[in-house]
């Protein structure tokens, strides 16, 4: 093992903030990315299916309006 | 109740379910429909996933736990291990963006126009990091966050390009008009991806020279040299799985109300109001 105990291997040779501000920055944007990108697909999936049902839902009326049974 | 069909399925809607890519022969260009695309993607973006977490986490034990200590830099060249993957992806994903956008407005593809934007954001992302990384590398090892040195320049107007095409194609309205003038754009920024990658050969710069290049030794101990290649492969599966799901979500935006998206709707309604259904015994 290279570390010989938890707090030499934070300080990663005194340089630590370089180390740890870069490993850092690199989890969190590829996690936030992660998560804006499936947040999008379920509200794009959510809307799609509104449009339908509402289309749907308009037929429906139209056809109830005109008189003809569905 | 129970029997009563889903509100969406029209007679063209049956049409599509019945046509549905896995019964169809597989062709050169059959993952060009955005309807098969859409399917394909939604099955192998899980898979990269847990491929990237899988690839991080053995590259990050490899990279912090085995690879020794180097001689002239101490522990501060870890960083490597993000460095060079992240500046790779950067370069990668414009061409491959650049190549969908061309393919996009030349062959007049639909999907492969989403596949550009959605390449975009990722590929910004990775170039950001990419500055990031090298920045915090920088200042330890040079004494400057940043240079204008050749390869730095260079990688920050890749940056910019990155943010143009994406600020291109939000201030178009009409979204077929709009891929075209992002597809210029990302063709004529290619220009700068080789000044990129060759800029430490042609110029003297501050910036070392490649680490790994076609042809020669790598300069590096073989342990560290397979922490860099597994976390490269964590990134390469990582762009993979988020291009997948924002590319099924750009299709989603753009042809949601196509039937073939109703019927693929319906169908994921009907399979979950299934699962609820089980779930409450």
């Amino acid at each position: 093992m290279i570390w010989h105990d938890a707090n030499e291997f934070f300080s990663m040779g005194g340089h630590g903030l370089y180390v740890w501000g870069s490993y850092g920055a690199m989890a969190v944007l590829l996690a936030v990315e992660a998560v804006l990108v499936v947040l999008r697909h379920r509200t794009a999936r959510a809307a799609a299916v509104d449009e339908a049902v509402a289309a749907d839902l308009e037929a429906a009326e139209a056809a109830r309006t005109s008189g003809a049974r569905p | 109740m129970r029997d009563h069909k889903p509100a969406f399925t029209k007679e063209s809607d049956n049409r599509a379910v019945t046509e549905h890519p896995s019964t169809a022969r597989l062709t050169w260009f059959t993952f060009a429909a955005p309807a098969r695309f859409y399917a394909l993607a939604g099955a192998l973006a899980p898979a990269c996933g847990i491929a990237a977490v899988l690839f991080a986490l053995a590259g990050l034990w490899i990279g912090f736990f085995v690879a020794p200590t180097d001689a002239q830099q101490g522990e501060v060249y870890r960083i490597i291990f993000i460095h060079v993957p992240a500046a790779w992806m950067s370069m990668l994903l414009y061409v491959a963006m650049a190549f969908w956008a061309a393919m996009g407005w030349f062959l007049n593809a639909r999907m492969a126009s989403i596949l550009a934007r959605a390449i975009a954001p990722t590929g910004a992302l990775f170039t950001l990091l990419a500055l990031w990384t090298g920045s915090a590398w920088g200042r330890p090892a040079w004494g400057t966050w940043w240079v204008w040195d050749a390869r730095l320049t260079s990688e920050l107007i890749l940056l910019f390009l990155y943010l143009g095409y994406l600020a291109l194609v939000a201030a178009i309205d009409d979204t077929r008009r709009a891929d075209k003038a992002g597809a210029l754009l990302a063709i004529v920024g290619v220009v700068n991806v080789p000044v990129i990658y060759f800029s430490v050969i042609w110029w003297n710069t501050l910036h070392q020279s490649a680490t790994i290049s076609f042809g020669s030794t790598p300069k590096m101990a073989s342990t560290m040299l397979w922490a860099m290649l597994l976390m490269t492969l964590a990134c390469w599966a990582y762009a993979f799985a988020v291009i997948f799901v924002r590319a099924r979500a750009i299709v989603l935006e753009r042809e949601g109300t196509n039937a073939w998206a109703r019927a693929l709707l319906a169908r994921g309604m009907a399979a979950t109001a299934v699962d609820l259904r089980t779930g409450a015994r």
